[in-house]
């Protein structure tokens, strides 16, 4: 069989020969009567539960600094990096040592940092789903991805219902990542493990002061 | 390790009825297999149960798919636009051979001789890790089912998880034994407990993580408009080998392509809740190109036909490119339900592979599989895209019964001819009936036959058929109705 974008293309066209010429791609209907969301009124309740149904710490607070320390504390985190663009004000001094990711840091040093502090760009109630987008507070992706404990923590205005409407929102230019719940595997037996390669504990701060946070 | 698949289709392996043969009198095997489908059939009808407007998800998946398929030439074209203009490569390949030329050129490229793969479809279909291994690169599979399987030197028995045939004990003497060869040995005193097992996984794959240069995987979604392609999955393996190394190569069927990054709001509902019954699997990784400063600075997508467009051609067989691999058809299937998946002798198992497998190869390398099915339509109902496999099925039984024509006759369609004979009578019909009445109760036991004479023997030794009554419905219905006795009523 001969290779190449254009042979490969050509035989393409030539397994379609059953379509009609004059047809095109919208000439094949999509029926879009799925729902936009299957959330109820209390979207951010719903968020809560879902997340904790899938094995993730969640709480609510309107201080997040106090419930950051208290998390940070109750987990007695050593050290703790802290991406670029968290709101100023959410990390207070303590016991824990700030890793900035400025230079960047190497591999072995995210492996060995006890945890992650991190903010996301949306939250999807109706799956329990934080969403990173890399952008300010998130960092690049391997910050929380290495370190085995993920401290999110995400303002209420951010959550959405449903999948179609946090897609809606998104850029795809940017690397995003889809988080529900800690790493997991039911390979063996289909018995589920939490904790495989990705962070093993997830704790979820919502912050429910109705206020996007300051910058 | 060599594993010894070479395509889609295991060379060597027996044909299905000889496989289930064995498969079926390996009792651990079964109930392995009857925990692990049931269990995920509740799971997934409880996590499908959840949305009101399921059917109408059903039916939004099945109709962008088949947008897609109607205008593949359209939608790659415009998908190797987008991955260009965000900074990524793209390769066509016509076959696994030059699926395999390019990779491996571009691992050998780097310099590099380790890669880290993530779990995919089309490169086990490609045999990519044997092609790797012998130009002297070690592939090591990441997810841990397949890593089960490759230590074990092993072939995967199902879609979703691959390792579904062994037990926590035989993993545990796997582990201890094996994994020194290839790394980071397990933990002593390594216990089977499927925690303990996951964390031996954990500590020996996060070596070969942090120094991973070279990443492979596959991908379940490509999005044409923005370039975007997206991987669902639950360990992080997945996340640890898109983002951590260097270069990254996918390798994708190109039917996977979509029209738009908008259609993921309904591909990202129907593929997690109805592949691990989850309302969403724990991680899904989405990335545009190269991103600066954040993940592998070079991304490769190579584009696989590997018997795709022959499958296209066909009008009727062309819907089962539309398999997203969710594997529910696997878990409904009570064929797969006893046999398990290497019965059917290729990466697709199941359903969806006695549909995908001998259209990808030509129905001549893998006749035996259309028929490997009941055709309850269980699978047809189950599928999140509307795959109508039992019409698939029964179009390829027909291609494989007709590609007997013309050369001698099969005892199959023999048989046909003598039924058509009997059943254009009423007289031969009537005659055959008391006929085999009359043998019946000879060879029956317990109201069944379990192995008829002669020719027949073929068909009964897999099935067992009822004996026959002593007298046919319309003997009775004479004898009781007319008053003549039933001898003369056959006349």
């Amino acid at each position: 069989m001969s290779g190449g974008r254009s042979a490969m293309l050509r035989r393409v066209r030539a397994a379609l020969a059953d379509v009609p010429a004059d047809e095109r791609p919208d000439d094949v209907p999509v029926p879009r009567t799925y729902r936009r969301s299957h959330a109820g009124e209390d979207v951010v309740g719903l968020f809560a539960d879902r997340l904790a149904d899938y094995g993730a710490h969640v709480s609510r607070t309107s201080d997040p600094a106090t419930a950051i320390a208290a998390a940070v504390t109750r987990r007695s985190v050593g050290s703790l990096i802290v991406p670029d663009g968290l709101p100023i004000g959410w990390l207070r001094p303590g016991p824990w040592r700030v890793l900035r990711d400025d230079p960047p840091l190497p591999v072995a040093a995210l492996d060995g940092a006890s945890g992650v502090l991190s903010t996301a760009v949306a939250g999807i109630a109706v799956t329990g789903t934080l969403v990173l987008d890399a952008g300010p507070g998130q960092g690049r992706r391997a910050l929380t991805l290495l370190p085995d404990y993920h401290l999110c923590v995400v303002p209420a205005a951010r959550i959405v219902g449903d999948v179609p409407e946090v897609l809606a929102r998104l850029a795809p230019d940017a690397p995003l990542t889809f988080v529900s719940g800690p790493s997991a595997t039911s390979d063996i037996e289909l018995d589920r493990v939490e904790g495989v390669h990705g962070p093993r504990v997830l704790e979820v701060i919502i912050v429910d002061d109705g206020k996007e946070p300051p910058a | 390790m060599n594993t010894p698949h070479d395509s889609v289709v295991w060379l060597g392996v027996p044909a299905f009825p000889e496989a289930a043969r064995s498969a079926l009198a390996d009792t651990r095997l079964r109930a392995n297999l009857r925990k692990a489908t049931g269990t995920i059939r509740e799971k997934r009808l409880a996590a499908t149960g959840e949305l009101d407007d399921w059917e109408e998800l059903r039916a939004a998946g099945a109709a962008i798919k088949r947008r897609v398929l109607r205008h593949l030439d359209r939608y790659l074209e415009q998908l190797e636009e987008s991955v260009l203009r965000a900074g990524g490569t793209v390769h066509w390949a016509a076959d696994a051979a030059e699926a395999n030329r390019i990779v491996t050129g571009l691992v050998t490229a780097t310099g590099e001789r380790e890669v880290v793969k993530v779990k995919s479809m089309a490169t086990q279909e490609i045999g990519l890790n044997e092609a790797l291994a012998a130009a002297g690169i070690s592939a090591c599979e990441t997810d841990l089912a397949e890593l089960i399987v490759q230590l074990a030197g092993d072939r995967p028995s199902h879609i979703l998880v691959p390792a579904i045939h062994r037990g926590r004990a035989e993993i545990r003497e796997l582990f201890r034994r094996r994994m020194g060869d290839r790394g980071r040995p397990a933990p002593h005193g390594l216990s089977d407990d499927p925690a303990d097992l996951a964390e031996a996984a954990r500590l020996h794959l996060r070596d070969k993580f942090l120094r991973a240069k070279v990443a492979v995987s596959g991908a379940n979604f490509a999005c044409a408009d923005t370039g975007t392609i997206g991987v669902v999955e639950s360990e992080g393996n997945g996340r640890m080998c898109l983002t951590l190394p260097d270069t990254l190569i996918t390798v994708m069927g190109i039917e996977k392509v979509l029209p738009s990054f908008a259609d993921l709001e309904v591909f990202l509902q129907l593929l997690p809740r109805s592949s691990t019954g989850e309302r969403m699997n724990p991680y899904t990784s989405m990335w545009t190109g190269p991103v600066a400063g954040d993940g592998p600075r070079s991304f490769h997508l190579v584009l696989l036909d590997n018997g795709r467009t022959a499958t296209l051609s066909d009008p009727v067989g062309r819907q089962a490119l539309a398999c997203i691999r969710c594997s529910a058809c696997l878990n409904v299937c009570p064929v797969y339900e006893r046999t398990g998946g290497h019965a059917y002798g290729s990466v697709y198992p199941g359903p969806i592979g006695a549909v995908l497998t001998p259209q990808l190869m030509g129905v001549g390398q893998a006749s035996s599989l259309p028929f490997a099915s009941t055709l309850c339509g269980a699978c047809y109902d189950a599928c999140p895209v509307k795959i109508d496999i039992p019409e698939v099925l029964v179009h390829l039984r027909a291609a494989e019964v007709d590609a007997g024509r013309g050369v001698l006759p099969k005892p199959e369609a023999l048989a046909m001819k003598a039924a058509a004979g009997l059943l254009g009578s009423p007289r031969r019909l009537a005659a055959a009936q008391r006929a085999v009445a009359m043998t019946g109760r000879v060879l029956a036991r317990r109201g069944s036959i379990g192995r008829l004479p002669g020719p027949l023997a073929r068909w009964s030794a897999t099935r067992d058929t009822p004996a026959p009554p002593p007298e046919s419905f319309r003997a009775w219905w004479r004898r009781t109705h007319t008053g003549t006795s039933a001898a003369e009523a056959d006349r």
